[in-house]
């Protein structure tokens, strides 16, 4: 069975609260999708770490937590892709302006490494500003062997 | 399942045992807790053992960057034990993993402290 449902085109459609519990199911559910999509587990993982930075980042720097504003979550996995749109409500950032993680200077710092880690794991990353406020990213990930 | 830690003292050396996900809220301050509270009764070698650690965020980076930095800034030292092939590769590519003083074995760790 697992071949042709694996393989089969799937979206799933969350709008979710700016709270960490958010973020955790945000992470599940596209892991999940990735799972039946046929990603291994190497892939998953990255997938779900990616996802997990996204979220943290709409909901933490994007909605700042204000239970008036939503996170909305778009994974669509299958045809040996899988694409995640993330969307908050907030002011925006300026992706050209982010400090470089890796720089010596910046080693040491506490934070600052989100971004970086979801480029790292993923195979395209955009980031888009939306009209009306807010930032959209978008994550795709293809499967060994694209 | 979020994050558990356990303090024992090996000698003069406090081992911190982590188990679980050290990410951003209850994880990451959990093991800020820990080592502020640690550093506040003035121990000067505290050793990590993130055997157990099954997942961490960029969160859960900074708690182990931030935590080295006031370890050090107190005069003591941080060093961390037995790192998954998960975590060690995350310290890799964020340049971090020459910046911890690693090991694999306890008891080569404990002899480790000056």
């Amino acid at each position: 069975m697992a071949e042709n449902s694996r393989s089969a085109r799937e979206t799933v459609e969350r709008t979710l609260d700016s709270t960490l519990e958010s973020v955790d199911s945000a992470e599940e559910l596209a892991s999940e999708l990735a799972g039946r999509a046929g990603f291994d587990d190497e892939d998953l993982l990255k997938i779900g770490m990616a996802v997990r930075e996204s979220m943290v980042n709409a909901v933490v720097h994007g909605n700042r937590y204000n239970a008036h504003k939503k996170v909305r979550l778009a994974v669509s996995g299958g045809e040996r892709r899988l694409t995640v749109k993330i969307a908050d409500e907030g002011e925006g950032f300026d992706i050209e302006h982010l400090p470089d993680p890796l720089a010596p200077d910046n080693l040491l710092r506490s934070s600052g490494r989100g971004i970086f880690l979801i480029r790292s794991f993923m195979d395209e990353f955009q980031i888009r500003r939306l009209e009306g406020g807010g930032v959209e990213l978008t994550l795709v990930k293809y499967q060994a062997g694209k | 399942m979020s994050v558990k830690l356990s303090t024992r003292q090996v000698g003069d050396v406090s081992v911190i045992d982590v188990t679980g996900r050290i990410t951003l809220g209850e994880g990451s301050s959990a093991l800020r807790d820990s080592l502020r509270e640690l550093v506040g009764n003035n121990q000067k070698k505290i050793l990590l053992n993130l055997g157990d650690v099954s997942y961490i965020d960029s969160s859960g980076i900074g708690e182990l960057v931030s935590g080295f930095t006031t370890v050090t800034n107190a005069g003591g030292q941080l060093k961390l034990l037995n790192l998954s092939k998960r975590v060690k590769d995350l310290l890799q590519i964020t340049k971090l993993y020459t910046v911890f003083d690693v090991h694999d074995d306890e008891a080569a760790a404990v002899r480790s402290f000056a």
